[in-house]
């Protein structure tokens, strides 16, 4: 079994207890979020608060808007061999009043997204290198069916 | 318009856009050489030399400004050299023009130009860089550039209405536009049914529909009033900077953009909240504010068209239509030559691709040609007052009004 590990450190849980999550933060003064998460300033111009604490973001938003990446983008992307073309959207966190991408998970086409839609984070590899399953947050429509939960597996 | 407030543009060249694969400092002396003989001048009346760096081109493009002095023989002339994406070669328009309105030089000269790889732009620099959004945008979610341009599309698509017939009439229109430009890398005739047989890229966006990257130079040789008047023989100059806009973003900037994650948070926003409500219509609201005009006054502007939908985008962030209302714009000619406001008439991003720093320069060179009534093939007849537009990446805005 290869080694699940995520592709960058600290951007978001892995689900051990519960359901996985994006890692953001929040200003302890003025509530502002920021993902990735900030830790020297605060984005607020109005704010100089250097106080922050480690949130997980909700779960759950709506598409703002979602393309697909028809070619195989360059270096630093790990691409499989063949290329499979994925989508990406830009998801709406209603309670963070912010919007973050991410790919949508595998499967997905152009033609299932609509602006609106509610999607949900999971989390999922993103490529395999060296017997390692490199991990990454993406976004699964919830109209899709039971969600992927790799956090629970392996 | 006060002294105090404009410069004079007294010259402009620029070396043709391509894939030529010679060295940038090559076109940037080619472009400068072309806006000192138009200009009446000599390298040697230069007091300022104002760079736009590339970064593609190791450490000469780093410190552009000296490049290319160094390129066309030191004179002791001083010199600033200025990195802002995208935006770089307003950014270095505006140092000229600060040097110039302080009365710290008389003549200046802007140059900018770029040698660029093949396919799509990737992070420059090597190894892993794991706290440069730039690197890990790529890594974390293969988000190329066109993949950003692509989200504002299918936005536009689903609150307006707009059609991949409707971007796809955006490139018919430029590349109609470009075909008697001299400097443009593009010169063909394209079909909407060419367009939208183009491979499909980021959808909606199709291959037709997004600015390839390219090599080109563009320079300017920008004095003050004064200086114009008496190099003119006591004329008034003819073409004239009004304004230049180098804005940042104000909080919350809720548009994501390149090479970011994800937006500004609005929590603590007491204003009405809207994801997209965004940074580009307050870079040209700014240089309207500084020249003393409005977009009702506009008789051409050169956007940025990195994709054929974003161009749809700029008619509404310049103000020359509300939301929603740009498809109508074009269905009806507006921004056509022989419209009421020709919108890209060098062609734009569409037949010229991006060389980077010397893009900004290049909308400026070709407003000063439209401005004296000498854009052969495709000039705005009549054009007194015009815009240019464009947004750098990490939050560059980018205007120059120019009027005649």
């Amino acid at each position: 079994m290869p080694t699940r590990e995520p592709a960058v450190e600290g951007w978001f849980t892995l689900g051990e207890s519960g359901a996985p999550a994006l890692l953001g933060s929040r200003c302890a003064a003025c509530g502002t979020y920021a993902f990735p998460a900030e830790a020297q300033f605060c984005r607020n111009p109005d704010c100089v608060s250097q106080e922050f604490e480690t949130v997980e973001l909700s779960r759950r938003g709506r598409i703002w808007s979602y393309t697909d990446a028809r070619y195989q983008p360059p270096p630093p992307y790990v691409a499989a061999d063949p290329y499979v073309p994925f989508c990406l959207a830009a998801v709406e966190l209603a309670a963070e009043k912010l919007v973050v991408m991410g790919q949508v998970t595998a499967g997905v086409t152009v033609d299932d997204l609509r602006v609106g839609d509610e999607v949900e984070l999971v989390v999922d590899t993103l490529y395999t290198e060296d017997d390692h399953d490199y991990l990454v947050w993406k976004w699964q429509p919830v109209s899709a069916g039971p969600a992927v939960s790799p956090g629970k597996e392996g | 318009m006060p002294d105090d407030k404009r410069i004079a543009v007294l010259g402009a060249g620029m070396h043709p856009w391509g894939k030529w694969g010679r060295p940038f400092v090559e076109y940037g002396l080619a472009a400068a050489r072309d806006a000192l003989a138009d200009a009446g001048l000599s390298w040697r009346d230069i007091q300022f030399v104002s760079g736009a760096d590339t970064i593609r081109n190791g450490y000469p493009g780093f410190v552009a400004g000296a490049t290319f002095a160094q390129a066309l023989g030191w004179t002791g002339a001083r010199v600033s050299s200025c990195y802002a994406a995208c935006a770089s070669g307003a950014a270095a328009i505006g140092n000229a023009r600060a040097q110039i309105l302080a009365g710290l030089c008389d003549v200046a000269l802007v140059v900018g130009a770029d040698t660029t790889p093949k396919g799509f732009f990737a992070p420059v620099g090597g190894g892993d860089r794991k706290n440069d959004p730039d690197w890990l945008r790529f890594h974390l979610m293969g988000a190329t550039n066109p993949t950003y341009f692509a989200l504002y599309a299918r936005r536009r698509m689903d609150r307006f209405g707009a059609t991949e017939e409707d971007f796809a009439q955006v490139k018919v229109k430029n590349a109609r536009h470009g075909l008697a430009n001299p400097y443009a890398r593009y010169r063909g005739e394209v079909t909407v049914d060419e367009v939208l047989s183009s491979p499909m890229v980021a959808d909606p966006l199709r291959l037709l529909e997004i600015c390839a990257t390219s090599d080109g130079g563009a320079a300017l040789v920008l004095t003050s009033m004064d200086f114009a008047r008496r190099h003119g023989g006591g004329a008034e100059p003819a073409v004239t900077i009004n304004a230049v806009s180098t804005v940042t973003p104000s909080f919350p900037n809720t548009v994501i953009e390149m090479p970011n994650f994800s937006t500004d948070s609005a929590v603590a926003f007491s204003g009405e909240w809207e994801a997209g409500g965004g940074f580009r219509p307050s870079i040209t609201s700014a240089a309207y504010a500084e020249a003393g005009i409005g977009p009702e006054d506009l008789d051409l502007a050169e956007v940025y068209d990195l994709s054929a939908a974003l161009e749809l985008d700029w008619y509404e962030d310049i103000g020359l239509c509300g939301e929603g209302e740009a498809e109508k714009l074009l269905r009806d000619g507006v921004t056509s030559l022989g419209g009421r406001v020709p919108v890209n008439p060098s062609g734009g991003l569409s037949c010229f691709g991006e060389a980077i720093p010397a893009q900004a320069i290049a909308q400026v060179c070709e407003c000063v040609w439209q401005l004296r009534g000498t854009a052969q093939g495709h000039q705005v007849e009549g054009a007194r007052v015009a815009v240019t537009a464009n947004q750098g990446l990490f939050g560059h805005g980018s205007s120059v009004v120019l009027s005649r």
